[in-house]
């Protein structure tokens, strides 16, 4: 796309989102929004955020990071931290208040921002030295990372402990969570587009490979996680400052971290559209089940668990795969010329003359995600 | 023809395995010098020192003039040293042209990418008809082509070759060390690291024999080819 092009996409998405907004938040004419839809909506927008960046380690380029939450934690803490006790002051010398529509909007940047950059710094931190070694030490490192952040955040008075940070301003809208949901993907698409993301994707099928031609595997790792810890910490900030949404630590547990990886395993691992469709359909999901809980209360866990073992079973790389989604699913029967599709015929070829005697061809590809298809 | 890389009495340790002893080995420009020995005589061990992957306890190892002990695989990759992994390390996911691109990961010049291409599928022309499939589609043989064509694409002075015959049926074999002297027709000197010694020899201008860490014989290929010992040891003939 052409500089011209680029803006004029950023101006109509941005036109769109703030008169989306305005439905959202005001209502047009007679219409008003019903809360408890437009809170389902909110949280997809988050999860979406939350989802599509922790894809980029955990898919793009295959290190398995369990400690999202955690770095959720760090950039929602820190953004809702700046508007608490700094809002006031910084909004001050535009002579607006922070719940004004523009001293909310200049108070959600400066708590974004600082937001994403607290989670970047702690994920420098957590990945220097746990990426610098191959194999499983990331999980282990982001697992305890998680729980160290939440036993200090309950012992911060100031942002309210083990009750939640309770003092937040309300600042959150549609259009701050659309915006940056759609911030994410752009990000996280170009850089699995670039030069850089093609890198990540050989550390993933091979990280010796990967070095033995050049590319220095620990600072690439490093900084796909760091950049995806800051877009976690801006799903933080997003979140802390939802009315009546307050972060607590008890919210911000692992298990907050297994949700995102479900919804990216669900979707397709490795793909941004999956993540999305993942973190819809798993904000969803718990909700249309809400009836299950007014025959029987305690069901609809059930069930909810049930439906993910048998998604899982009938569909183990994901609703998406690897594939993206985009206009040529449309373009049906010429689905094949697109790249993927056209292995998939590859696949069954590639299992069939498996030479005798060569451990690789019967083991190596066979534990890759994506040759899993059915 | 000076020497290209030198490793000078080098020592390695696994914990408390002595796992390199006094191991001495000079390749120079223009030469296949093979290292051949059984497993766990330390042959996978000496390439892993050379690429970095492990810091030698002691000894020295210069590569074009300049000291390389404890310098990361991926710098060495600028410096005119490539590798091809045992077991192929292909990346399964990315196309047979996007393999090769990658292997030109620090080339910043198109013209010079392209001519890579273009010189993977003379020496490949396999490689060729499988540009836009993906590489863990590929047969064994296939993706050893591709590893080997990739590590040559950064255009490097000494290419290491760890097993490239390794579970390959014998014909794809015989293709894997005819390209071997192509490569070397074309002015790329080669470290060869094989168990198929008989193979590894006939296609190799020097040779070392490598057991239990140490360096048990050196010489020129054909003359080791002959020697008693290995063909005893390597060669499949008793007494």
């Amino acid at each position: 796309m052409r500089a011209t092009q680029k803006l004029a996409w950023t101006a109509a998405t941005l036109v769109v989102l703030l008169g989306l907004n305005q439905i959202f938040e005001h209502g047009f004419g007679d219409f008003q929004i019903n809360p408890y839809y437009a809170r389902v909506i909110e949280l997809i927008g988050i999860n979406i955020t939350l989802a599509v960046s922790l894809n980029l380690i955990n898919g793009v380029a295959g290190q398995f990071s369990i400690g999202h939450a955690g770095f959720m934690a760090v950039g929602g803490y820190v953004g809702t931290y700046l508007t608490v006790y700094y809002g006031a002051a910084v909004t001050g010398w535009f002579g607006v208040g922070v719940t004004d529509a523009v001293g909310g909007s200049i108070a959600m940047v400066v708590s974004l921002i600082g937001g994403a950059i607290a989670a970047g710094v702690a994920g420098l931190a957590v990945g220097i030295p746990s990426l610098r070694l191959k194999g499983d030490y990331l999980a282990i490192v982001t697992l305890g990372f998680g729980e160290i952040i939440r036993v200090i955040i309950l012992n911060i008075p100031s942002v309210g402990g083990a009750t939640g940070f309770t003092d937040a301003i309300p600042i959150t809208n549609f259009f701050w969570i659309f915006a940056m949901a759609i911030l994410t993907i752009v990000i996280v698409r170009n850089l699995t587009a670039s030069t850089f993301g093609r890198a990540l994707a050989t550390i993933r099928d091979d990280e010796v490979a990967a070095e033995a031609i050049g590319i220095g595997t620990t600072w690439h790792k490093v900084m796909a996680f760091a950049v995806s810890a800051a877009l976690a910490g801006v799903a933080g900030a997003l979140s802390g400052q939802l009315f009546a949404n307050p972060l607590n630590p008890q919210n911000l547990n692992f298990v907050k971290s297994i949700e995102v990886i479900i919804m990216i395993v669900l979707g397709g691992v490795g793909s941004i559209t999956g993540a999305v469709l993942g973190a819809t359909t798993l904000t969803i999901l718990p909700e249309v089940l809400r009836g299950f809980d007014q025959e029987f209360p305690g069901l609809r866990m059930v069930m909810y668990a049930l439906l993910l073992i048998l998604m899982m079973i009938f569909r183990p790389q994901g609703l998406l795969g690897r594939r993206e989604f985009g206009w040529h699913w449309l373009r049906w029967p010429n689905r094949s010329r697109i790249p993927v599709a056209l292995t998939e015929a590859g696949d069954t070829k590639a299992h069939t003359p498996a030479p005798p005697g060569d451990p690789r061809s019967a083991l190596g590809e066979g534990d890759e995600e994506g040759d899993s298809r059915g | 023809m000076g020497a290209l890389l030198t490793l000078d009495r080098l020592n390695v340790f696994y914990g408390a395995i002595h796992a390199l002893r006094d191991v001495s080995l000079t390749v120079n420009a223009g030469e296949v010098v093979t290292l051949i020995g059984a497993n766990g005589a330390g042959k996978s061990t000496t390439l892993r020192a050379i690429t970095g992957l492990l810091t030698p306890a002691s000894g020295r190892m210069v590569f074009d003039g300049e000291d390389i002990a404890g310098v990361a695989a991926h710098k060495l990759v600028a410096r005119g040293l490539s590798m091809s992994p045992e077991g192929r390390g292909v990346f399964a996911n990315l196309t047979v042209r996007e393999n090769l691109e990658m292997g030109a990961y620090l080339v910043r010049d198109r013209a010079a990418i392209a001519a890579g291409l273009e010189r993977s599928f003379t020496l490949f022309p396999r490689l060729k008809e499988r540009s836009k499939q993906r590489a863990g589609t590929l047969s064994g043989g296939e993706q050893q082509m591709l590893a080997m064509a990739r590590a040559l694409m950064s255009a490097p002075r000494l290419l290491l070759l760890d097993e490239p015959s390794l579970g390959l049926a014998p014909l794809v074999c015989q293709t894997i060390f005819d390209t071997i002297d192509s490569i070397k027709a074309a002015g790329t000197t080669v470290l060869l690291v094989e168990q198929n010694a008989n193979a590894a020899l006939k296609h190799s201008d020097r040779g070392y024999v490598l057991e239990t860490g140490g360096v048990i014989l050196e010489g020129a290929s054909a003359e080791l080819a002959t020697h008693p010992r290995v063909r005893e040891a390597y060669l499949g003939e008793g007494g």
